[in-house]
């Protein structure tokens, strides 16, 4: 039996992947898939509690298709900044983008 | 605690994918190895969907994520070949940020553990829960007003995302 | 016998049958076009292999088996290795949630079973999914190439299965909406007397909207703009060869059967002809579900010997312009037939 301490300690472990690619890589590109697999970390945590805590309820399943319906809104408006920035700029590297800085 | 079952291998082998994956996705250099790495992260999570018994969760989890944003990024990688070119994956501050997700990783699995030791579920999945849920979403006692708001959201991201990439 | 086991050696049996029909199915499905082409073509096509050139696959197999397995200088191996693998896994796995036939008795051993490998109660969903992942495969091939053909082909296969899948997803939810049911067993129940794609409008538009749309996902003439081999020499597979190459070709024909069954069981019926299929104690209804298949596949092919194939914009524009708004008006009218109850629908 995988207890729900397990899939907590992968969703925690994803998580911190997910954190340290947001803070330490320089591609925006790459950025962006770090915040994916956060989402995907407190997705899997979302559902693991469902399943059991509150099986016969929907509340943690329909947190979960919502944060999928988010995801995918997040993924497509970035990934257009994105290009956006690429074209004006010809760069993605995120220090670089700082005109909003002074 | 943990026996040896067809389960548990499967849990341990679908951990292993999704975080292999995702430590893939931070280390690699080469974007679409990056993006695969993504991909294979993704489908390690939805292996583990299927063992907490929400297979459709699973199936929305390909189709959305790997079937959609996934191969979006992949092919943004792909047409803008100038990002891959760059030399240094890590910015200068990545010894903190390593730091930080370090004992942000540490911290959670301690709270984890000593929060929710050796927990099986209370009560089976219903069998009828997806018909369940599909009420739910067009009930005003169930979530209808979430719903619409989500639909409009994705709208405003289609229109937006449209706008801001359009070549003017 | 533990219930474990046995429940494993059902799978892996009903797998490794599923997989091996299909590899045979490919095999001659080649042979299957290249002989309807020709009597289309008034030519007389492979006939010297074997008896009616039944042999020819083996000997094509053969060759390819033996020629040179080269890899550009300039790709990247591993991408390059791994995207026809990836191409042929989704083929592969789609038929696991199609019922093949009703509960059968296995002779000697006593044991009764169920045709099919698992009718998910997702199974529709699970089609989706699958065919939305075959998209990386021809993607990731034209990239690993390093070849500017290739690439283009890539993207093109990549921007025209996404726009299809689009079309695909909504006919598909006509069959859901009046069966009521996302499982296929319970769609193909669902159309015991009447077979969908009889029933007045609806099923006939959402059946030619599904077919085109599979057309388009398979890459078949007259929308197999990725190898068009006129202008883009021969598209993402420019660069392959050898096995590599015939796992693509492998691919691409086994989607053609994998498809050509879904159509057969969200239209046509599936496994059920007028109470056949119980006959010889059940083993009749994956006979009928591959007489479907066969009926599929020489349209498929019949079109590819018709048609000329698409203009790049007029591909897309038809995609989004005609196909996509025709499948939602037939979605809604459908709901709209349910609700008045003009047709019996098992609810």
């Amino acid at each position: 039996m995988v207890t729900l301490e397990f899939y907590l300690i992968v969703a925690a472990i994803l998580f911190s992947i997910g954190v340290y690619g947001v803070l330490a890589r320089r591609n925006a590109v790459a950025i962006l898939m770090s915040v994916e697999l956060m989402l995907n970390a407190v997705n899997l945590n979302l559902v693991a509690f469902w399943r059991f805590l509150a099986p016969t309820e929907l509340n943690g399943f329909v947190f979960a298709v919502f944060v999928f319906a988010v995801a995918a809104a997040e993924a497509a408006v970035g990934l257009a900044l994105i290009i956006s920035i690429y074209r004006n700029r010809q760069t993605v590297l995120a220090e670089q983008i700082n005109m909003l800085k002074w | 605690m943990l026996t040896f079952s067809p389960v548990s291998v499967s849990f341990f082998i679908m951990a292993l994918f999704t975080i292999g994956g995702g430590l893939g996705v931070v280390t690699t250099r080469n974007l679409v190895h990056a993006a695969l790495f993504l991909v294979l992260s993704l489908f390690g999570i939805a292996g583990l969907y299927v063992l907490l018994e929400a297979p459709y969760l699973a199936v929305i989890q390909v189709l959305v994520y790997v079937g959609a944003i996934s191969i979006l990024i992949t092919i943004t990688v792909m047409v803008t070949r100038r990002l891959m070119g760059i030399e240094e994956t890590y910015n200068r501050q990545w010894p903190i940020a390593a730091i930080i997700s370090g004992l942000l990783g540490a911290g959670l699995i301690a709270l984890v553990v000593a929060q929710f030791g050796a927990l099986t579920p209370v009560a089976d999945v219903p069998v009828d829960n997806i018909e369940q849920l599909g009420r739910a979403f067009v009930t005003h006692q169930g979530f209808l007003l979430p719903f619409e708001v989500a639909s409009v959201l994705l709208l405003a991201a289609m229109i937006g995302s449209i706008v801001i990439s359009r070549d003017v | 016998m533990s219930d474990f086991v046995i429940f494993l050696i059902d799978a892996l049996v009903k797998s490794l049958i599923i997989v091996v029909s299909l590899l045979t199915g490919f095999a001659y499905t080649t042979v299957l076009e290249r002989r309807v082409i020709a009597r289309i073509q008034v030519r007389i096509g492979p006939n010297r292999a074997g008896p009616f050139g039944l042999l020819q696959p083996v000997s094509e197999g053969l060759k390819l088996f033996f020629k040179e397995d080269i890899v550009p200088n300039e790709a990247d191996k591993v991408i390059f290795t791994l995207a026809p693998v990836i191409t042929a896994v989704p083929a592969l796995i789609v038929l696991a949630v199609v019922p093949l036939g009703s509960e059968v008795t296995i002779p000697f051993l006593n044991y009764t079973t169920s045709l099919g490998l698992s009718d998910i109660n997702v199974g529709v969903l699970y089609i989706l999914a699958v065919t939305s992942i075959s998209v990386y495969g021809i993607t990731l091939a034209g990239w690993a190439s390093a070849n500017k053909y290739a690439m283009l082909g890539g993207l093109r296969s990549a921007a025209q299965m996404i726009s299809y899948e689009l079309a695909l997803g909504v006919s598909l939810l006509v069959p859901v909406s009046l069966a009521g049911s996302l499982s296929l067993g319970a769609i193909i129940n669902a159309q015991d007397p009447v077979w969908f794609v009889f029933y007045p409008i609806v099923g006939q538009v959402a059946a030619a909207i599904f077919y085109i749309a599979i057309l388009a996902e398979t890459n078949r003439a007259p929308f197999d703009l990725p190898e068009a081999e006129q202008e883009l020499t021969a598209g993402y597979h420019t660069e392959y060869s050898g096995m590599k190459f015939a796992a693509f070709f492998m691919a691409e024909y086994m989607k053609m059967i994998a498809v050509s069954a879904i159509f057969a069981s969200l239209f046509l019926g599936g496994y059920r002809l007028f109470g056949l299929e119980d006959l010889l104690g059940g083993w009749m209804g994956p006979l009928i579900l591959a007489g479907k298949v066969v009926a599929s596949l020489v349209f498929m092919i019949w079109l590819r010997a018709t048609l000329p194939r698409f203009r790049y914009d007029r591909l897309m524009s038809f995609g989004w312009k005609v196909l996509l708004p025709v499948s939602l008006v037939t979605l809604v009218l459908t709901w709209v037939v349910i609700v008045l109850e003009l047709i019996p629908v098992a609810l």
